[in-house]
């Protein structure tokens, strides 16, 4: 059996596949993150806070009212999105008129709270969800679990669906028109600061939706979304910041990469994106999807 | 008329101060709880080992012998940097005498030698690397509750005689898991166990999958976690996830907290075999310990918190029996030559190097229906004589022994 830089290949199929998987999560975070500031200019950095707050919100539902997954799934991102929709009322729709930078900082003092909140209530070693779709099956190179083969297919789904609203339906064309010319948009009838008010709760709903998905695979506590969010930026940044095809590929290839760094050089793993994303920058500035300005 | 009154108060003030003379004279005492607030190893200790350290003194009865004792706390979030940024202004700013708990290897690393230089006194019961009794040993430090050794000791023999003697290892990529590692695999390979392999994962980690894949690839019968707290949780949620227990591999969890089997629910942590120093619910002590901590603090009690409250004491009744605390060399000096004695650890001992000396015990997680209710956790299954339960004195390199 011939062998990869020491790597057996069926080992290399399994990491591309697993790569693959976590990219999943990249994909749908940086999604909404990608929606939120192409449509709106906002950084938003609450978006880990609020994927936590998703996992943490299927837990209660489960815990508290006896919801299932399948019901969390839906139910979670709805909850969410309307905090988002709230928050975006009371506090960012405040700061549309300054500097990107005010919204960042704003966003960012948010997560923190959030995250203090939580730390408070339920303590930080995390949370029991059990897995709703146990069991696998053997590919012959690897075991796949149900649960992650269900991750992809979904996420993979609702990244198309997102991209195809955005760019190819009417609804789309408004959101997109609304940004350019806010003013003229608003001229034809439409009501675009509650536009922009839906479009934040559905880009909060992405995230807590990435939430409910991880509950059952990863540790539900409060700072799981730290943990990640430095990651989905960079992968937004590399995709191009504000484009919507570009952070979804970008998501799942990030994914693939990191897999591979892994098997190669473990040690490296949590660093590889970051390299990329250097390299990127000072190659090509606006990145690999996005428009040069 | 006056001079009267004068008397009289002079009289009562004289039979105040009476006790007096059996008093502590070498002023305020002060101790801060440097350890991680907010973090994945917050609730192994955080603020739940500075209520451990009033609840110390209280019990100490340290106000009684007129010792005024402050206790201060502060997050160093898991960062060396941090940690000794906060360290050195405690000695030179704040005038502490001595700091506790400090989870995290490398974090109390850096604080041993700051310590060192400062001549005060550090009572390690967070981290857990071998290296602070071995290689890093000071006079100014003493080691509580755990290391890598007693739990890869433990844990690694009782596993290779089951019959587990292929091992694969999942590493945090720093000191402690570094330290875990090493420990655990001259245990197995001194017990006639192999190592078939090991993956370093950065720290904190999110996802294992793909390590827990190598270690599947690898066929050994025991798959080491050298990690804690969120990881080791993260870790074994995912190899139930990937069916790696129910094809015949055996996790070991290296480092278990009663708060990381809580956090997995015991339909996953079931059957975990694991060593610790202390459980809630081995005796009435305990329990009733354990009770007051959950109901101050909403978690049951981890053995790091009951290490700070053991540490705290023996380290107060080590000033009384000196009269002074200002040189910490000669603090540490007396916790050595005195016995400890406390109500949840028992009587022991610290040794030469630091290291203090108690049993530990090898426990199995429960199945859920073996569970009688929350935190009704863990099933005794051996006890580790204290005279095996430690690093041979003459094997860790320590300096401060003299051969």
């Amino acid at each position: 059996m011939f062998e990869l830089i020491g790597v057996p290949p069926q080992a290399l199929f399994g990491q591309l596949l697993l790569g693959l998987i976590n990219g999943a999560f990249y994909a749908l975070l940086s999604l909404g993150l990608a929606v939120i500031f192409g449509l709106m200019n906002v950084i938003n950095f609450t978006h880990g806070a609020q994927y936590m707050m998703g996992a943490f919100c299927a837990w209660m539902l489960l815990t508290f009212a006896g919801i299932p997954y399948w019901g969390a799934l839906v139910l979670a991102p709805i909850i969410i999105g309307i905090t988002g929709i709230l928050i975006e009322r009371l506090f960012i729709s405040r700061l549309y008129h300054l500097d990107h930078l005010y919204g960042l900082l704003l966003t960012f003092g948010l997560a923190l709270i959030f995250e203090g909140l939580f730390r408070r209530q339920f303590g930080s070693s995390g949370l029991p969800y059990t897995n709703p779709i146990p069991g696998g099956t053997n590919l012959g190179f690897m075991f796949l679990p149900w649960y992650r083969a269900w991750v992809v297919a979904f996420s993979l789904t609702v990244c198309f669906a997102t991209w195809f609203m955005i760019e190819k339906t009417q609804l789309g064309s408004y959101l997109r028109a609304a940004t350019e010319r806010p003013d003229l948009v608003q001229a034809f009838g439409i009501n675009v600061p509650r536009m922009i008010t839906l479009t934040y709760g559905f880009g909060v709903g992405l995230a807590a939706l990435a939430g409910v998905l991880a509950a059952p695979i990863y540790s539900v506590n409060p700072v799981m979304g730290s943990n990640l969010i430095v990651v989905v930026f960079a992968v937004v940044v590399i995709g191009g910041m504000g484009s919507i095809l570009g952070s979804i590929l970008t998501g799942f290839g990030l994914g693939v990469v990191e897999g591979l760094t892994k098997v190669f050089y473990p040690e490296a793993s949590n660093t590889v994106i970051f390299i990329i994303m250097a390299i990127v920058l000072m190659l090509r500035p606006q990145g690999l999807f996005g428009k040069p300005k | 008329m006056h001079k009267w009154w004068g008397c009289l108060v002079a009289m009562l003030l004289g039979l105040m101060a009476g006790p007096a003379n059996a008093e502590y004279r070498g002023g305020p005492i002060k101790i801060g709880v440097l350890n991680d607030q907010s973090g994945l190893y917050a609730d192994i200790a955080g603020t739940g080992s500075v209520w451990a350290a009033k609840k110390a003194v209280e019990d100490f009865g340290a106000a009684a012998k007129g010792m005024k004792v402050e206790i201060i706390s502060a997050d160093h979030l898991n960062k060396p940097d941090v940690g000794s940024n906060i360290a050195r202004q405690w000695y030179d700013v704040e005038k502490v005498d001595a700091i506790a708990d400090v989870p995290t290897s490398s974090v109390a690393l850096a604080v041993n030698e700051i310590t060192r230089e400062k001549n005060k006194v550090f009572l390690a019961v967070g981290p857990a690397t071998s290296d602070l009794t071995g290689k890093a040993c000071s006079p100014n430090t003493v080691h509580w509750i755990y290391d890598t050794w007693a739990l890869a000791n433990g844990t690694g023999k009782a596993l290779v005689q089951q019959g587990g003697d292929t091992w694969f290892f999942l590493t945090a990529d720093y000191a402690f898991g570094h330290a875990l590692e090493r420990d655990t695999e001259s245990v197995v390979l001194k017990s006639g166990g192999k190592v078939l392999g090991k993956v370093r994962h950065p720290f904190p980690g999110q996802d294992f999958s793909s390590f827990l894949l190598q270690a599947q690839a690898s066929g050994a019968k025991v798959i080491g976690l050298a990690n804690a707290g969120g990881d080791t949780i993260n870790a074994i949620k995912q190899a139930s996830e990937f069916g790696i227990v129910q094809g015949g591999q055996k996790l070991a969890g290296l480092l278990i907290f009663i708060t990381d089997v809580h956090s997995l629910g015991l339909k996953t942590a079931q059957g975990l075999v694991f060593t610790a120093p202390w459980y809630w619910d081995q005796n009435d002590t305990n329990r009733a310990f354990g009770r007051e901590y959950l109901a101050a603090n909403g978690r049951m009690v981890t053995y790091t918190v009951v290490g700070v409250y053991s540490s705290v004491i023996h380290y107060l009744r080590a000033v009384e029996a000196l009269g002074s605390h200002n040189d910490g060399r000669a603090v540490i000096a007396k916790m050595k030559e005195l016995p400890t004695d406390d109500k949840l650890m028992g009587k022991g001992s610290v040794r030469e190097d630091g290291r203090k000396i108690h049993p530990m015990y090898l426990f199995e997680v429960k199945k859920p229906e073996e569970s009688k209710g929350e935190w009704d956790y863990y099933k005794q299954l051996a006890t580790i004589p204290a005279d095996e339960a430690w690093r041979p004195l003459d094997q860790g390199g320590c300096p401060l022994v003299k051969h």
